[in-house]
This record gives structure tokens, C-alpha cells and sequence, in this order.
């Protein structure tokens, strides 16, 4: 019998040992590059370890018994008649019961730490009477630091492109320039179907709705060329609806901007 | 009681025997059960080319095999037949007609009238829908119909979608309203609810989702066939309407479809498990209340598929908890389906291959989907790879694998004769090959950037795609070996006598095939369905 529950323990310790070996060290996940990035993998990981447990050991004990509780040649008759076991499946019902609410609440933590519990806090200086009702997105916390340094960009998307309205400086252009570590806040409206507007380094994604402008929010943290997905069927040409958003150095940024500025090049 | 045998009599004279039975007006559950699992199969094979074609055109990252528009009406036919025309129709109006009267002990049906016409909605609306593509082209707004897509794009084959999916929805009404009929008022005398196989607790679950839940989707569709046809603003933002309330009614009906469609896969697996493994069902009375918890927070938890729309806030903590839990009664489920195998004396044949298959599987779709459940990890991976590959667990991993187990097991009932147990295997092992290889690397798609219903995607994601087609075409061979077997051992199968599995169920305790009447005399009064183990065991 000892030697029994030291073979169970061995099990389940190997168990664990191998889904907290691949949850930190495979990497399922592209670069990360705002701020939101790092907390979400944050809680893949964890999600990811916990999924390893539950799925390995099920998986083992489903082909365990496979293989020992086979049907032997000379076998004949039926297998215990054991018809259940109430304290056992009180503990099947209890353990994943907290498991599943402790996830809920760490990633209800999470989506706050996000900013998507706030307040939606669009600061958008030519929106003088705010009228319209913003419906969702992510947002982050409003910063003081960052309230008066905040980009405001304004996204319209129609089949089958997206395009980027720079009120502050009158043009618009057809790839989004941010500067890195700040902060961008966008009001997005669709003109026809609906879109999404998803950049996987930055694990954010917002539908863009015709008829209801909707608000995203983020602060890149890592310069680079990143592309802009729609990731909500929009039509023959839905795949192939792409833009890049350019991080780049604020006087890179800056350059970029006055020049646009200057000559009024609309794309 | 009386009166279905009265019916029953009075038509058997009219109606064809022999293989003709199949195509006509038939009243009995045993031939309407047969017809469901056929033209489903038949949809099957039209729903599994469609989705060939789309792992063709991804093999390679430009949209080259296919036009971009047929692309889209490739992949909106490929899901709702699936949905709508196999899976549904076969775990709940296939098996469900052939097992039900047999497990409440009557010979037939509570309607037989309403059940045929229940069959006989589905072919011509499935047709309809096939044949939608060579009027203007079918509808290619996704199965999921979001307007302002579907108002916008070609309307003949979108009002046809609309048509064929009211159709098939009042189809399922219809035998929701059947089985919930049969099993609460057609037991056989001294047979109480608690001592019915699981599978009739999984059809009662399964129907009342059926008849809460599908009448909206059918309101819903009405209103979106206005807005095409008649120029009303419910649902288009031009004239005002809003379409993230067309989300909520459609996801209304259509998250419960998840579990009309894997439930009943819960009751077949129940039936499978304790009688290959020579074991009782572990722990009767959680599976039954497992079952109903699913039942109910399945009807609350719809607006987990709209997390990137426009839902506020407190309402996005509540989806998350709520969806989350879901995982509980599911947990529990298949805890108890591995004590069902503990201790057991195992035949390791096609059926339990398939199910313990299942198990894996769906394990593996359910952690995806509780991960999907919460709000900051679903913005990432919502409308990518990853969710595909999350509901293909689910619904292929999980349901369709159950599908083939069943057939496995209650082939002897139906025709008498044993199936190949070799191609069995071969069958099973492609198809769990092929499933997990075609299936398991578009997570990592999903995660690192391809969005879902492209034609074109980022070259670097040429090779995982290439996999993934792969293991589609393993899964197109394994129908091979499955058809080859079905027709072998229809021809030339050794007799299976009535019953090869010694099962204790009440469908076994009559002939194979069984008679007309399901029973010569009597129906059997079966207290102990799962009495493997006792005395009632060793008696047989």
C-alpha cells in the first residue's frame, strides 16, 4: 500500500514538474511590445500551467487505465460494481469549483491592471460637446504623466483599410506612427461593416462598429514595425486588411509628424 | 401509449418494408432515427470537402485557390452544415429516436407524426442551402450572419441561409418537443426518472435548450430578413438599428448550441463507457445534476462570444464567471467517466477507442475554453486560429468522435451483424492523428497573429498552416476505411447475435435488429441500466 501512494506521489510530482518546465520555458506568444503585453502573459502563463496539469494527468490516467485494466484473454465477467464514491466526487466538485474562481478573480485582476475596468476616459481635445455614447475598449488608468503627453488618434475603418486621422495635426494618414511610451488613445468608428483593430505584440484587439464609436487605448513600450490585423470577417477581401503601426523614438515621431504637418500629404 | 401503437398499426400496412422504408413518410422511430443519421452523414461528407477546399487554399499564404468571395461562402456553408445539418441532427434526432423510446420503454415515440415531419424538414432545407451557391452565390457573411455584413453582401443566398436555418431550427423544435414529451410522459409503468440511462437526461438537458433558446434565434433571423428584404433599421446602422444587439440574440441561441450539440455526445459516452469497461456509471446522481447545472448556466453565459464588441464592464466579470463555472458539472462529468474506467475489465474496441479519444480531446478543448472565458486573455485570441482550433476540440475532438463511437456500438442493434474491429481501429487511429495534427498547431496560429475566414494570411505562418492541412487530409482518408467497413459488414458481417456486448441496457433485451414493435410482449422494466458487476449482471 505504501508503495502504492509513493508511485501516486512520484506521478503527480512528475506531473507538475513537466507542465511548470514547458509553462516557462516554451513560449507560445509573438514579442511583447506595450504595456498591456507583460500582464497578459502574465496570466497565460498561469493559465497555460494550470491547463498542463489538469490536461496531462487525464490524459495519463485515461491510457492507464487503457493498458491495466484491460480485458485479458482468460478475463470473464464484469469489473467491480462500484456504482460511486460521494467524498470523492465532493472533492472533484470542490477543488476545480476554487480553482475556477480563484482564476476568475486573478484575471478580473488582470483586466483592471489592463485598464479595462476604468472609467473610458477618451481624452480627445476637438470633442468639445460629448454627446455621443463611447460603447467599449480597453482603457487604461487615466495618469496625470501621461494626461497632458496623451496622443489622440482617430481610426475610421471601411472595406477593406484602415485609416488614421491625426486631429492635432490635421492629416491623415494610412499607417499609424506613435511614439514610443506614451500613451495613444483612439476613437474608432467603422464607415460600413464591422472591423476589428487587433496588434497581436500588444495583445489588444476592440471590434470597430459602424454606429457606435468605440475607444482603445495603449502605450507602446518597444520601437518596431508591428502589423495592424482586422480580425472580424468583413468581406472578399477581409485577409488581406492590413496596416502597420511604426513605433519609433519620440523625435523620430516628431519628424515624422511635422512633416506630414507641413505639406498636408493626406494618403 | 395505446394511441402511438394505434397510429402505428393502422400505417404499417401503407408503408414500404425493406431498404424503401428509408425514403418514405415512416412513423417509426427506428427507421426516422436511421434517415437522421444517413442524409447527416451525407451533409457530412459535403460539409467535409468544403472544409478540405479551405485547407487547400490555406496551404499556401495567397488567396489562390479559390475566389475570395466563394472563399467566404465556402467557409459559411462549411460551418453551418456542420452545425446545423450533422452534428445537431445526429447526437440529438439520430440517436436520440433510435434510443429514447427503448430507454423510457415505449414502442414509439411520443408524436411519430410530428418526429417525421421533423425529419423531413431538414433534407429539403439542406438542399435548399447546397443549392443557394448556383443561384447568386450562397451567403458568405460567416455562420454567424453578423450584420451589416449579411445585409450587405449578395441577398438570394443570405435570405436562403435565413430560410434553411429557420427550417432546420423548427426541425429541432419539433424534436425537442418530442423527446421532452416522451421522456416525461411515456415511461414504461414502475420506471422512475432516477433509474433511466443517462443519455435520457442528457436529451431532457439537451431538448429544454432546444425549445428555450431556438425560437429566438429563429426571431432574430426574421427580423435580419426584414432588414434585408423589407429595408427595416433593426439591426443596420444606417437607418439607426444596432448590430451588437443582433450579437446578443443570435449568441443567445447559439452558445445553448454548444451544448444541444455535446450534451447528448455526454449521454452516448455514458452509455459506452460503463458497458465496454464492465463497470457501473460512477456516480448516477452527480452526472444528473451535472447535466442540468450545464443546462442552466449554458443559458447564461452568451456574451462571452462578444467580448471585443460593446459590452460594458461589470457585465464582461459577470460572463467570465459565469462561463468559467461551466467547467465544473463539465469537470465533474469526465472525472467520473475515468472512475467508470478504474478498476474496470476493458475491451479495447473502435467504441471505446473513439470515446476515450473524446475524453482527451475534449479535456483539451474545455482548458482552452475556460481560458477563453476570461476577458483580458479572450481580447488577444478573440476571432483568431486559436478560438477555431478551441471549438474544433469541442465539437470534432468531442462530438463527432462520440458520433463514430456510437456507431461502433449500436451497429449490431441496428443491422444484426458485427463490424470490423481491424478498420475500426485504423479508422480510429487516423482520425485521432490527423484530428490532433490538423487541430493542435492553430493555437499557436491563433496566438501569434492569424485572424480566422482569411483567405490570405503572413507568410511566416506558411509552415504550421502546411501541418495543419496535413492532418485535414488525414482526416479526409480515415471516411475511407469507416465507408469501407460500414458497407463490408452490412454485406458480409459475422451475425452479432442480439446482444454482443452483453450490455444491460433495454435496447439489448430484444432482438437484433429489433422487431417493429421495439419488443415482442412487454417492454422489460430495466431498474439497474448500469448494474454491471451484480447479480443482474451475471444472470445474463
Amino acid at each position: 500500500m505504501l508503495n502504492k501512494n509513493f508511485y501516486l506521489i512520484l506521478i503527480i510530482s512528475a506531473v507538475f514538474g513537466i507542465s511548470f518546465w514547458i509553462g516557462f520555458n516554451v513560449n507560445l506568444l509573438p514579442v511583447e511590445a506595450s504595456i498591456n503585453a507583460p500582464i497578459y502573459d502574465e496570466l497565460f502563463k498561469i493559465l497555460f500551467i494550470i491547463g498542463l496539469i489538469i490536461f496531462i494527468g487525464m490524459t495519463i490516467a485515461v491510457i492507464y487505465s487503457l493498458f491495466k485494466f484491460r480485458k485479458r484473454k482468460d478475463q470473464y465477467g464484469d469489473g467491480i460494481a462500484l456504482e460511486g464514491n460521494l467524498s470523492l466526487e465532493i472533492v472533484w466538485t470542490i477543488i476545480p469549483s476554487i480553482i475556477v474562481l480563484i482564476i476568475g478573480l486573478y484575471s478580473y485582476n488582470i483586466y483592471d491592471r489592463m485598464g479595462g475596468m476604468k472609467e473610458l476616459n477618451h481624452s480627445h481635445e476637438m470633442m468639445t460637446s460629448n454627446t455621443e455614447k463611447i460603447w467599449a475598449g480597453i482603457s487604461q488608468a487615466s495618469n496625470n504623466e501621461f494626461a497632458s503627453n496623451n496622443l489622440s488618434v482617430e481610426v475610421s475603418a471601411m472595406q477593406f483599410a484602415f485609416l488614421f486621422n491625426y486631429p492635432k495635426g490635421e492629416f491623415i494618414s494610412g499607417e499609424l506612427h506613435v511614439p514610443v511610451d506614451h500613451k495613444v488613445s483612439m476613437k474608432m468608428e467603422s464607415k460600413d461593416v464591422i472591423h476589428a483593430f487587433w496588434v497581436p505584440e500588444f495583445r489588444i484587439k476592440q471590434d470597430i462598429i459602424p454606429g457606435q464609436p468605440t475607444i482603445l487605448n495603449f502605450t507602446p513600450t518597444k520601437v518596431g514595425k508591428y502589423p495592424i490585423i482586422c480580425a472580424e470577417l468583413c468581406g472578399p477581401y477581409h485577409g488581406g486588411m492590413r496596416a502597420s503601426i511604426i513605433v519609433e523614438e519620440e523625435s523620430d515621431y516628431k519628424d515624422w509628424f511635422n512633416k506630414n504637418t507641413k505639406t498636408e500629404v493626406s494618403l | 401509449m395505446t394511441i402511438s401503437i394505434d397510429s402505428k398499426d393502422s400505417n404499417n400496412s401503407l408503408q414500404p418494408k425493406g431498404w424503401l422504408r428509408y425514403f418514405s413518410f415512416s412513423l417509426d422511430h427506428k427507421v426516422i432515427g436511421i434517415q437522421y443519421l444517413v442524409c447527416g452523414f451525407l451533409f457530412y461528407l459535403i460539409g467535409g470537402t468544403l472544409a478540405s477546399a479551405i485547407r487547400i487554399e490555406l496551404a499556401s499564404p495567397m488567396s489562390d485557390f479559390m475566389q475570395r468571395d466563394v472563399y467566404n461562402q465556402v467557409l459559411t456553408l462549411h460551418g453551418t452544415i456542420m452545425i446545423f445539418l450533422w452534428i445537431v441532427p445526429v447526437v440529438n434526432g439520430a440517436f436520440g429516436n433510435y434510443l429514447i423510446p427503448f430507454y423510457v420503454g415505449a414502442r414509439d415515440m411520443a408524436f411519430p407524426r410530428l418526429n417525421a415531419v421533423a425529419f423531413w424538414l431538414i433534407p429539403p432545407s439542406g438542399l435548399m442551402l447546397v443549392a443557394s451557391y448556383f443561384v447568386e452565390g450562397a451567403a458568405q457573411a460567416g455562420w454567424t450572419a453578423y450584420p451589416p455584413l449579411s445585409i450587405t453582401t449578395p441577398q438570394s443566398g443570405q435570405l436562403i441561409w435565413i430560410m434553411s436555418v429557420l427550417l432546420l431550427g423548427g426541425s429541432s423544435i419539433f424534436g425537442g418537443i418530442n423527446f421532452i414529451a416522451t421522456i416525461i410522459k411515456l415511461r414504461r409503468p414502475g420506471l422512475k426518472l432516477m433509474q433511466l440511462p443517462m443519455y435520457c437526461w442528457a436529451m431532457l438537458g439537451t431538448s429544454l435548450l432546444v425549445v428555450l433558446s431556438t425560437p429566438v434565434l429563429a426571431g432574430t433571423l426574421i427580423l435580419l430578413s426584414f432588414d434585408i428584404v423589407a429595408h427595416t433599421g433593426f439591426f443596420n446602422p444606417v437607418l439607426g438599428g444596432n448590430v451588437v444587439v443582433y450579437q446578443h440574440l443570435f449568441w443567445f441561441y447559439s452558445h445553448p448550441a454548444v451544448y444541444i450539440m455535446v450534451l447528448p455526445a455526454f449521454g452516448l459516452v455514458s452509455e459506452i463507457l460503463p458497458v465496454h469497461s464492465r463497470k457501473p456509471l460512477f456516480g448516477y446522481t452527480t452526472m444528473v445534476f451535472s447535466i442540468m447545472g450545464i443546462v442552466v448556466l449554458g443559458l447564461v453565459v452568451w456574451a462571452h462570444h462578444m467580448f471585443t464588441s460593446g459590452t460594458p464592464p461589470w457585465m464582461r466579470l459577470f460572463f467570465t464567471i459565469a462561463t468559467a463555472f461551466i467547467a465544473v458539472p463539465t469537470g465533474i462529468k469526465f472525472f467520473n467517466w475515468v472512475a467508470t474506467l478504474w478498476g474496470g475489465k476493458i475491451s479495447i474496441n473502435s467504441a471505446m477507442l473513439f470515446s476515450c479519444g473524446f475524453i482527451i480531446n475534449f479535456v483539451f478543448g474545455g482548458i482552452t475554453g475556460v481560458a477563453l472565458a476570461q476577458v483580458p486573455f479572450d481580447i488577444h485570441v478573440h476571432d483568431t486560429y486559436f478560438v477555431v482550433a478551441h471549438f474544433h476540440y469541442i465539437v470534432y475532438g468531442g462530438t463527432v468522435f462520440i458520433i463514430f463511437s456510437s456507431i461502433y456500438h449500436w451497429f449490431p442493434k441496428v443491422t444484426g451483424k458485427l463490424m470490423s474491429e481491424k478498420l475500426g481501429i485504423l479508422h480510429f487511429a487516423i482520425t485521432f492523428i490527423g484530428f490532433n495534427l490538423c487541430f493542435a498547431p492553430q493555437h499557436w496560429l491563433g496566438l501569434n497573429g492569424m485572424p480566422r475566414r482569411v483567405a490570405e494570411y503572413d507568410p511566416q505562418f506558411q509552415f504550421v498552416n502546411q501541418i495543419s492541412s496535413v492532418g485535414a487530409l488525414l482526416m479526409a482518408i480515415s471516411t475511407i476505411p469507416f465507408l469501407i467497413n460500414i458497407f463490408l459488414s452490412i454485406r458480409n458481417g459475422k451475425d452479432s447475435g442480439d446482444n454482443p456486448w452483453n450490455a444491460l441496457t433495454p435496447e439489448w433485451l430484444t432482438s437484433s435488429p429489433p422487431p417493429v414493435e421495439n419488443w415482442i410482449g412487454e417492454a422489460p422494466l430495466v431498474e439497474e441500466p448500469y448494474g454491471y458487476g451484480k447479480p443482474i449482471s451475471q444472470e445474463n
